[in-house]
């Protein structure tokens, strides 16, 4: 075999403290060694075409880089040798910067090291074989999990560019909790009025496979291949006659049981119901749990009203399957709730605000659908408990953010914005009100963002005191609120009307769930986890899901969009290609010693291990082996490292090629 | 914790409270809801502001870090789970150390009264007590009006109620005197 | 049932009416006190204010005293000793080198193994039920402000005993023995506490907001457990009603007292006759004729 080497000085970097032309020199010298030389660049243009020309004029084999880490410029020279006849996977990498040259000063040892790290992949590379990649087919269908406003987006996207995508949406609408806004910041559009186009585009495209009333059952396979399993829930009515005409809410007698989730509890709604009159799709659903007729058998008004027939009790669940190229998860959020938490809970709930059971001491989304049009105050400023107009309103920002104490550590970054938009709101309607907020810092970044606030200081007479509240009680249908102006350094105690919360930001309950069903991690929060936080925001470490929204991390509705366009453009990258190409070092299982333990399977992270019966000629079943699905594997070699009988090698780093360096590096 | 190796002062606060100042965002919520803000002349935060922007002498002579009830509102609400009461009595043992007079004279010679008879007697011995901070702070009307009830409803003991090993108690002090030398 | 009693230096002075009534209390309750032998002061909030090993080595003497005396559990009625008491265990547990510096201060091994109760943990251990049917007179017609003060319920994590913003210990004891708790809402502001003696004019504010907090919420009277409590609610009474003309007076009682008048026990052997303010006129007149059951 003949072998060349290269080293780098990677400017300063290596060549700092590492002799590099000795290392090249020394090399040269070393048994299979057709070609040894040292060069300031050799990821650059010149470089790079440096290795291809000996490769030509030597006849190269194989190709040994030092250079910086093989995470930098690993594929860089794979490229280059490829386009020079070298096979990509006859290349290895000696690490002489993170490894030698960034950690050590002393310029003798760094150079004997890195004279020992590349003699030793010299050694690995002989015993490389030329390995091709793995290709997989690509399924050009997108799954999108969540129907908010970021699930939206990226289903259009996609969508539009002519793939077809399933939207799975597990409340009876799509719109999420943009439909439940009354404006936005820092234009104060009407929510539902930019939503609901949207929305109407998702139902009516013939791309589009939306199921709504439904969840994410199952996920199998891998990038390019997975099979999705959806549980459409029974709504109790047969979506395909339904018109949406409205006579069964209209006639349930059961109108004050269940709490209206849109209207975040302060409303009631009929046991059949449709979210709110926007919905999309505009087809009602049964509440099983309230609903008379499950509980006792009896009444069936909504059956008897319906001119369509589109009642049915005795609907079941039932069960689809898709075969999906990419997945998007964008489940998104919900606001904490500062009740009192059971014992044992990890979160404890806000005592000295009331734990919940203030009546007009409200949360965000409460007040949004106070000051809704379609709310249940239908837009006039009432509070909750005798519907009369507040006229003095507090609001108080950080509740649970920001509190590593009793709440979450982290900032839910659109507090100030909404807060600042509420207090602008209360004081358009009710002119003669007085609007307090108490806030620890103000988070304005977005375009126009401080402007918008400053706008409710300057010009609305919001009054902003700098201190959080201690504590909040009611005395004679007032609403005390002890707090401080920490700048002026005096306590400032008012006695509210109506008090608001900005409520920390948190993932739905459901995030954690999702995120196992993919196989993505996600952090002690429940939010779903980047495979880069800098340069790969969108992607996960499983390949072929990708995040959008909420359910990462707390941000606006322009971040949600931009996040969920993003993701789109990634699940676009796949759909690309009708062939993936997948890197081969991956496991690979000699079945013949292989004794069907199964350890590998127990420590396997992909769930890449499955079972393979070896049978003899006539049929019968002789054993049943572990075999590898190259698709999942990633590659980590946990299974190698664990197997009894040796069965399992990693192909790039077998057994032979790693006790070759072990062997050259300590001198055996 | 952050290192701090290089002020003294800082690292005795870090050991008698187990916490760190940095810790502290200036939120106010612990001076929102102090029972004491109207009479104290610094507000709990400020006061561990002073401690954070190094100025010891501007915290140690408050009266705040005196008069500090010890209702522990401030500890049980602080999101960053400081302890505001814990630093008080930090301060109020720093102050002493380094015999900076105290704002609030009386707060401390009342602690100092009490202590005595605890010294003396093994048990609270309240006769003595409100003696000796008579005698410490002048205020000789101190509780004249309650005095007479307390005795007729039997409540003060007029001679002290001594324990058997008030030595034992005796030596605590003792030690802990030796300690803080 | 029997249990290690460490009543305090309040209770053998100014707090008496705790002591006795809580005796009384038991003694129809079926529980034994055996009070720890040659038990010294805890430090209150003094000894926290002179230094950490003071403030821990103090109660752990009273700590070991109980264990070499094989009391299992004790109770301490006054809040501010049960506080210390539990902190001074959690730090000789969980703080290495706390433990050997008091064992210093006490030139002896510490030993911190007996469960400590305050009042409220003892009588949910003897049970609702128990006092409930042991009740002898009727007390709907009283409405009951339940007081508990800052150190019952504070620090939370140290003491882990009820809520600390909205506690109802009290209130399911105040309801076993039939009166009426009310929803009010200073149930743990602070009174001023030690405070007392130094600055008598700023306990007298604090303790008339939580008074007249009370009687907005429609209490006949406060019930405390904890001596402090009662000290600046009932005995500075006096001068807050010379001080504040037309502050309408509210009486003060111990929750045993409460406890004890429940069970039909003379309210001179409670002590209920040694108040600042005499409950006497408000609890006859909620007592009616027909409440003798």
């Amino acid at each position: 075999m003949k072998i060349g080497v290269f080293v780098c000085y990677c400017g300063e970097n290596i060549g700092r403290t590492v002799d590099c032309a000795a290392v090249a020199k020394e090399l040269s010298a070393y048994p299979g060694v057709a070609h040894a030389e040292a060069y300031k660049y050799m990821c650059s243009d010149p470089g790079q075409n440096l290795i291809k020309q000996a490769i030509k004029e030597k006849n190269l084999d194989a190709v040994v880089v030092g250079s910086c880490s093989p995470h930098m410029h690993e594929k860089t020279f794979r490229k280059a040798c490829a386009s020079a006849g070298v096979n990509p996977y006859m290349v290895e990498i000696a690490n002489l910067r993170e490894h030698c040259s960034w950690i050590h000063d002393d310029i003798p040892s760094a150079t004997a090291k890195a004279i020992d790290l590349v003699r030793i992949a010299v050694e690995k590379v002989k015993y490389n074989e030329p390995l091709q990649t793995i290709q997989v087919p690509v399924t050009k269908r997108a799954l999108v999990i969540g129907g908010g406003i970021a699930g939206i987006q990226s289903a259009l996207d996609i969508a539009n560019a002519g793939f077809p995508v399933v939207l799975v949406e597990k409340e009876p609408s799509i719109g999420g909790h943009m439909s439940q806004l009354s404006e936005t910041f820092p234009t104060l559009d009407c929510s539902q009025c930019i939503l609901t186009p949207r929305m109407v585009e998702v139902y009516q495209h013939s791309n589009i496979t939306l199921l709504t009333y439904s969840e994410v059952e199952k996920v199998e396979g891998f990038i390019g291949n997975f099979k999705v399993t959806v549980r459409k829930k029974a709504r109790s009515v047969k979506d395909e006659v339904c018109t949406g005409c409205g006579l069964c809410v209209q006639n349930c007698p059961i109108k004050k049981k269940a709490q209206s989730e849109f209207d975040e509890s302060l409303t009631t709604r009929p046991a059949i119901y449709v979210p709110f009159p926007q919905a999309v799709p505009n087809i009602p659903v049964i509440d099983r749990s309230v609903c008379t007729y499950y509980k006792t058998g009896k009444c069936q008004m909504c059956k008897k009203v319906c001119g369509r027939e589109a009642i049915d009790f005795d609907q079941q669940d039932t069960f689809l399957t898709f075969d999906i190229g990419a997945i998007i998860a964008a489940t998104g959020y919900k606001l904490y709730k500062i009740d009192k938490k059971p014992e044992g809970h990890i979160y404890k709930g806000y005592g000295e605000y009331g734990y919940g059971e203030l009546k007009d001491v409200i949360d965000g989304l409460q007040f949004e659908r106070i000051a809704s049009a379609s709310g249940p105050t239908s837009g006039e400023i009432l509070r909750p408990s005798d519907k009369k107009e507040p006229k003095k309103v507090v609001f108080v920002q950080c509740v649970g953010s920001r509190d590593e104490s009793k709440g979450f550590s982290y900032c839910s970054k659109i507090c100030c914005m909404y807060t600042a938009k509420h207090a602008m709101l209360y004081k358009h309607k009710v002119h003669d009100g007085e609007a307090y907020v108490f806030y620890m810092d103000i988070r304005s970044n977005g375009k126009g963002y401080d402007e918008f606030v400053r706008r409710a200081i300057e010009e609305d007479g919001v009054k902003y005191i700098r201190g959080r509240v201690s504590k909040i009680y009611e005395e004679n249908g007032k609403y005390i609120v002890k707090g401080e102006d920490t700048i002026a350094g005096v306590r400032m105690e008012i006695d509210a009307d109506m008090v608001v919360l900005a409520t920390a930001m948190i993932p739905q309950p459901e995030n954690s769930k999702v995120a196992q069903l993919l196989g993505i991690p996600y952090d002690k929060h429940g939010f779903m986890q980047e495979v880069h936080p800098k340069l790969r925001p969108v992607e996960t470490s499983t390949g072929g899901i990708f995040l959008a929204g909420a359910c990462h991390s707390p941000r606006d509705i322009p971040e949600s969009v931009s996040m969920a366009s993003a993701a789109a453009a990634k699940a676009m990258v796949l759909f690309g290609s009708d062939i993936l190409e997948r890197e081969p070092v991956v496991a690979k299982v000699e079945a013949s010693t292989c004794a069907g333990c199964f350890y590998c399977q127990k420590v396997c992270a992909y769930s890449a291990i499955e079972r393979k019966e070896i049978r003899d000629r006539q049929g019968n079943l002789i054993k049943v082996v572990a075999y590898v699905n190259a698709g999942l594997c990633q590659g980590c070699g946990t299974c190698n490292a664990t197997c009894p009988s040796k069965s399992v090698e990693l192909i790039g780093f077998r057994d032979e090629q790693i006790f070759a360096e072990i062997q050259s590096l300590s001198g055996f | 914790m952050s290192q701090h190796n290089y002020d003294p002062i800082l690292q005795e606060i870090i050991e008698i409270t187990g916490k760190d100042p940095a810790k502290c965002y200036q939120c106010g919520k612990c001076s929102a809801g102090c029972p004491i803000r109207d009479y104290e002349d610094v507000p709990p935060n400020r006061v561990i502001r002073y401690i954070q922007l190094g100025m010891y002498d501007k915290a140690l002579s408050s009266s705040t870090i005196w008069m500090c009830a010890g209702c522990l509102t401030c500890s049980s609400r602080c999101p960053n789970d400081f302890e505001p009461a814990k630093l008080m009595d930090a301060l109020r043992q720093i102050a002493i150390k380094k015999n900076i007079q105290p704002a609030d004279k009386k707060v401390q010679k009342f602690h100092r009264a009490f202590l005595d008879q605890i010294k003396a007697n093994g048990r609270s011995y309240e006769l003595g007590l409100v003696a000796e901070y008579k005698l410490l702070t002048g205020a000789l009307m101190q509780d004249v009006d309650v005095a007479p009830t307390m005795f007729l409803k039997g409540k003060i003991g007029i001679l002290p109620n001594r324990i058997k090993n008030k030595d034992k108690v005796r030596k605590i002090f003792k030690n802990f005197e030796e300690e803080g030398k | 049932m029997e249990i290690g009693y460490y009543p305090g230096c309040s209770l053998e002075g100014t707090a008496k009416e705790f002591d006795k009534s809580l005796k009384e209390v038991l003694k129809v309750l079926d529980v034994n006190l055996k009070e720890i032998e040659d038990w010294s002061c805890c430090g209150a909030s003094s000894a926290h204010s002179a230094g950490n090993t003071l403030a821990v080595a103090l109660p752990a003497r009273n700590l070991k005293l109980a264990d070499d005396q094989g009391l299992k559990e004790i109770v301490a009625p006054c809040a501010a000793c049960f506080n210390r008491l539990v902190t001074a265990k959690h730090e000789l547990k969980f703080d290495e080198s706390m433990r050997i510096k008091v064992e210093k201060l006490l030139e002896e091994k510490t030993s911190f193994n007996a469960d400590i109760y305050n009042i409220l943990q003892l009588f949910q251990k003897i049970g609702m039920e128990k006092i409930k049917e042991n009740v002898k007179i009727n007390l709907k017609n009283l409405k009951v402000a339940c007081y508990y003060g800052c150190l019952l319920v504070r620090p939370n994590d140290i003491i882990q005993f009820d809520d600390t913003e909205n506690p109802l210990s009290m209130e399911e004891i105040v309801m076993a023995s039939g009166a009426q708790p009310v929803n009010w809402n200073f149930k743990t502001e602070c009174c001023g506490a030690s405070l007392s003696i130094v600055h008598t004019g700023i306990v007298e504010k604090l303790s008339k907001q939580i008074m007249d907090n009370a009687i907005l919420h429609k209490a006949d009277i406060i019930a405390v457990a904890c001596p402090m409590c009662h000290s600046n609610l009932d005995m500075r009474q006096l001068n807050i009603k010379k001080d504040y003309p037309g502050h309408k007076e509210i009486p003060v009682v111990y929750i045993s007292e409460l406890v004890g008048l429940a069970l039909g026990i003379d309210p001179a052997k409670l002590g209920l006759n040694s108040h600042f303010i005499d409950p006497m006129k408000v609890l006859n007149s909620a007592i009616t004729e027909e409440a003798a059951i």
